[in-house]
Order: C-alpha cells, then structure tokens, then sequence
C-alpha cells in the first residue's frame, strides 16, 4: 500500500493521512494508491502539513508497518529513548522498528 | 567573557521580533513553507525525523551559568527536559514547537544567545580551544580572536548566502584541540621571531563525503590583518566555489580542484586589493574584546596537592582533568557520556546542576567540546573533591575522557532526517562492551567516532576508529575506519573493508581494539600501533 506522511505545522509532530484527515496513529493511515500527488498539492495547499511525502508500506492483522526503518522511526518514536515513543512502557516495542 | 553591547542586544532582540512575526505569518497562512522555510532555517530552525530541532550557538563553545540555566530552562519550558550538545560546540532541542520557537529565542536573548547562522550556507558557530584561557600551553587566549570573527561573520552581507556552510575554528596552541585542520578555514594563532602574534591560516578542511585536511596557506599573517585576510579566502571560495553541485560546493573541494597555489594567488590579490579598503577592525576593538577575557581572579599562594585516598575520585582525577595554568587550579572536564549512554546528551537537571556548579567552583564559566562533553575551566584544586561528589550524585562523573568510551556520535537515524543509519544504538553497545575502567585504562587513549551517515556529523573520518553507517537495500550498514586523527596529527581514517550489522561491528571494534592490544610496543595510542603496523594485521583478523 501507498500512505502519506507529514509533519504537523504548528507542532512538528509526525502525522499520517487517514483519508479524511491527518492522525498521528500510523495505524490509521489509508491507502492512497495512486492519489498520493493530489493529496500533498492539496493538503500542503491548506497549510496545516508540511514536507508530505509517499511510502511504500503493509498492512496485516498488527496494523499499517512502514516498508523503510525511517519511516518506522518516524513512527515510533527514536529508538533510544523508548520514554519518548508511542510506546513507552512496552521494553519490546523497538523490535517492531528494527 | 564577551559582554553584548547595546548593538549585539539590538540585532538579537530585533532578529527574535522579525521572526516572532514570520512565525505569525506562516501559521496565518500568509507565508507558504517555501517561503519560510528559508527564513527559519535562518534561526536555527530545521524539520527534523520527528518533529522540529532548533539549534542554538554556542560562540566559540564558552558559556556562563546564566547562559547554561537558560538552555536547562528551555529543555523544560519548550522541549522534553533535555538537550544535545553537538560536535559543533552547539545545543539542539529535538521536540521544539514553531508556535513557541519565538519565545524560546526571546529567552535566550535575555542571556546574550540565539540560533542566528547555525543553519543555511553561511559562515556557521566559529569554534575553538575548550581549554583556552586555561591551559598552560596556548600563546594567547585564542576566544577573543574568535570573538572578533564572530563579529565580522554576523549577518555579513557578502557571505550569508555562499555556496555552501563554511566553518572556521581558532586555536593557539601546538596541541590542537578543536579538529582546527578540518575546518573551512583554521587558524593558528603563533607568535613570531618578535614575539608579535599573528595568525597561522589553513584553508580547505573538512570531513562530509569527500573529505580533506586543511592545509597551510599562510605561515604569518599579523593580527591587524588577520579580519582582511579571512575576508579575501571568503571572498574568493564565493567567487569561484561551485554552485551547481552542493556535494562540490565547499570550499575543499575548490582548494582541491584549483590546487593550493592557484587559490593562494587568487586569496593574495584579493587581499592586496582589500588591504586598500578600510574593512579591517582596528586594534581598539580587539582589545577593547579582550579586556573582556582577562583571566578570573586566581588566588595566589595555592597548594597543588590532592587527596587522592577515594580511588573513584583519584580515577576520575586522572582520566579527566588537565593542568591548569595557575598553580592550584585545574581544568575539569564533565564526560556527558555515561556507560551506555546517548553520547551528548543532558537532562535540564544536569544542564542546571552543571551551570551551578560553574558558578560555585570555576569563576562563573563552562565550556563546551567538540567531542559533545563540558568542561569547568577554572577549578580550584582544594574544591575538586565536592565539586566531583556533586557529579557523582547527577551521574556526571563518568571517568572516561579520550577513551574508548568517550563516543562521538551524531543523533543518526533515531533523529536525523538524513541519517541512513542509527549511530546512537551501536554507541551505546560499544559503550557498554568497553564499559569496566579497567578495559578502557588498559586500552588507554582511543577517538572512537560514528556517523549516521556520510555528511560525518559525528567525525568517523577522524577516529582512531571510526564507524559510518550507510543504508544498504533498505538496511542499516555500518564500515569501520582506521587510522583517523583530529589532532596536530590529523589524518583521515581508512575503510577497512566491507561493512557489518549493528553487532557485527561492535564485534569488529573489538577485534580491531584485540589487534592492537596485541601489538602495541610501550605507550603506544591505538593510533601509534595502527600508523606502526599497517592496515593488514587488522584486516585479517576482522575479516580473515
């Protein structure tokens, strides 16, 4: 599947195109198939997202899983400070990223 | 230390409203990112992996208490209670807002700081000796030369937007300490046979994916000259460096292309012809900085004798101190690199504890290193003892300067948007391997550097061992490097061949550290045995 990712205008924080809107919950990132252009044109247009891009991942009974470790960063969390993800108190949390 | 006057105070605080507003322009959609992107980038403030980094200076890596509370303070206020101190003597804050952006440079320029030129092809932080105006060795206090730069480089209107960033350091002393000979331009501040002090300059450093070692351009430049004659070396590199390319685009590269005597030509016309122009500060203002750097007020009549019965305070003593000038003080140096550690990085409690501590026991000043530590310039012998328990209790007491443990290591892919690899992960991993005091006493000096990736933000091409991580079919890769030095000895590191995994090349360390353990004659560095024996010894017994 194609998703789209950004960051946040106001915050910085990583979001991801849910179809509708913009989630920070990579597991609820739609597929945009071939339509990935138009929503960067417009959504960047709007000013609530910057440095949108496409990438490629899959999806499976876990939820949506970036195909590139950098993207899995981005959605985690860094990988050194677990204190800081979207899973703190899950030790084995990383092992999804790497 | 430098006092702002009433112009510095103006351009910050001006700077902090004109951006206050550009801020309100973008979130009002008045300024798309094209638009902005520059003018932020302008203030420090990059997109980073996961949210916003902004970047603060550190001119010339000094700082007082003040300044140092202040970067606590705005890790709590605008970030999430910690900082990374960088290989450019700079603070970055990974998780700051563009809304509160503003506020938080307006807080910094309360104490004299801001983000000004830490970001875009502009003459960048100017660096220097963490030891000066400490050590016994310098031949002047090289900070207000450096001063004196970075004021000329601010918002120079020639040279905000060059080919490419351009990085100076100033040292003045045999004994380099600043990586002065991979900079853009390095200058050694010497004196000659007439005692007069002059300026040393070397152009054409630099590390990134084509490394080079700066080299000697100019053997004495005099001091009233030395503003004109860094002007010229701009001047030309802006004239001629490449534009089209901006992985050729340093000045390196131009030094190189052109060939050492081709430039220098270039640089003496355009500075005999600058020499007619009156751009050069005159004397009055060095010394009216200088008179800002006179040494703290040392106490006279000192002893020089520790109590060195606690063996963890005695470790400590050893591994992480330097002499001082003054009999009875010393230079104390905080290692943020902690076993297992994130090389570089303070908690806003340390950043705090550390700006007390300065205020107690070293005149009121910290510095900042290259190699992402902090030092206490000016400590008094009989403090040593209390201010050493106060880093215990703050886990800053680590023992372990210079050696394997003391990593340099840029944020990688945990946080950089360019990175190809983690670099922190296989930091701590080497960290902890070589963890026991008795490991890294017996292995005795060793620069271990890691970079995420090849623009070398962490200085692998300036390890004794150096690790540079690469993205290979979508996984992370990491080469090792031998054979790199920063020093008065400075040489770039050679690949050892092909690359490892994360634990491959924690095992390759190893192997590598095995080999010279194995060969070393005396006091020899890791570096003395691999400049001895060769690149082969280690090759077999990594790969063989």
């Amino acid at each position: 599947m194609k998703i789209v990712t950004a960051n946040d205008l106001k915050s910085g924080a990583v979001i991801w195109w849910t179809g509708v809107g913009w989630s920070l919950d990579v597991d609820e990132a739609a597929d945009v198939g071939d339509d990935g252009a138009k929503v960067i044109a417009r959504e960047e247009g709007a000013q609530n997202a910057v440095s949108a891009y496409v990438i490629d991942a899959e999806k499976d009974d876990q939820g949506v899983r970036p195909a590139h470790i950098k993207e899995r960063i981005r959605a985690f969390g860094p990988t050194v400070r677990l204190d800081l993800t979207v899973k703190p108190a899950d030790a084995n949390a990383v092992n999804w990223v790497i | 230390m430098y006092k702002y006057d009433e112009y510095d105070q103006q351009m910050v605080d001006t700077r902090v409203a004109e951006f206050r507003d550009q801020v309100r322009r973008r979130l009002a959609g008045e300024l798309t990112e094209d638009q902005f992107k520059p003018l932020r980038l302008q203030n420090g403030l990059y997109l980073q992996l996961h949210a916003y980094m902004l970047r603060v200076a550190v001119p010339y890596g000094t700082m007082n208490s003040a300044q140092m509370k202040v970067l606590g303070d705005i890790a709590d206020k605008y970030d999430r209670g910690y900082g990374h101190f960088t290989t450019r003597t700079n603070i970055q804050y990974n998780w700051i807002k563009l809304e509160d952006t503003p506020d938080a440079l307006a807080d910094l320029a309360k104490v004299e700081m801001h983000a000004i030129q830490t970001s875009g092809n502009c003459i960048r932080n100017i660096s220097s000796d963490q030891y000066a105006g400490a050590s016994a060795d310098e031949v002047v206090d090289p900070r207000p030369y450096a001063e004196l730069l970075r004021q000329w480089s601010s918002f120079h209107p020639e040279f905000l937007v060059l080919p490419r960033k351009f990085k100076i350091a100033v040292i003045a002393s045999e004994i380099d300490r600043a990586a002065m000979r991979l900079h853009d331009i390095g200058i050694n501040l010497v004196r000659n046979e007439a005692g007069e002090v002059g300026a040393e300059f070397y152009v054409g450093g630099g590390m990134g994916r084509t490394p080079f070692v700066a080299k000697k351009i100019k053997d004495f430049v005099p001091i009233d000259q030395m503003v004109t004659y860094a002007e010229a070396c701009v001047r030309v590199y802006n004239r001629y460096g490449r534009r089209d390319n901006k992985y050729k685009a340093r000045i390196k590269i131009l030094v190189h292309e052109l060939g050492l005597e081709a430039y220098s030509k270039e640089v003496d016309a355009e500075f005999a012809h600058l020499l007619t122009q009156p751009i050069e500060p005159p004397l009055a203002e060095l010394e009216r900085i200088q008179a800002m750097f006179v040494d703290p007020a040392f106490e006279t009549g000192l002893s020089d004798d520790l109590d060195l019965s606690d063996p963890d305070f005695r470790l400590w003593v050893e591994r992480n101190t330097f002499a001082h000038k003054a009999p009875g003080y010393v230079i104390a140096n905080v290692s943020l690199k902690p076993i297992g550690g994130i090389p570089g990085d303070a908690t806003s409690d340390q950043i705090r504890l550390m700006a007390e501590l300065a205020k107690d026991y070293s005149f009121d000043e910290l510095r900042v290193t290259h190699a992402q530590n902090i030092v206490f310039p000016h400590v008094k012998k009989s403090d040593l003892y209390a201010l050493w328990q106060k880093l215990e209790k703050a886990d800053l007491s680590t023992p372990n300067l210079d050696t394997v443990g003391d990593i340099i290591a840029c944020p990688g892919l945990d946080y950089c948007s360019l990175a190809n690899a983690r670099s922190i992960p296989v930091a701590q991993k080497i960290s902890e391997r070589f963890g026991s005091a008795e490991r890294q006493a017996e292995i005795g000096e060793l620069k271990l550097k890691i970079s995420g990736c090849i623009n070398a933000c962490g200085h692998h091409h300036a390890g004794h061992i150096g690790i540079l991580g690469v993205d290979k079919k979508g996984k992370e890769n990491y080469q090792l490097l031998l054979g790199g030095s920063e020093g008065a000895d400075t040489s770039l590191a050679k690949i050892t061949g092909p690359g490892f995994d994360e634990d491959g090349v924690v095992d390759a360390t190893e192997k590598a550290i095995d080999v010279y353990l194995a060969n070393k004659q005396g006091d020899e560095r890791f570096l003395d045995t691999y400049r001895r024996i060769g690149m082969a010894p280690f090759k077999e017994a990594i790969y063989g």
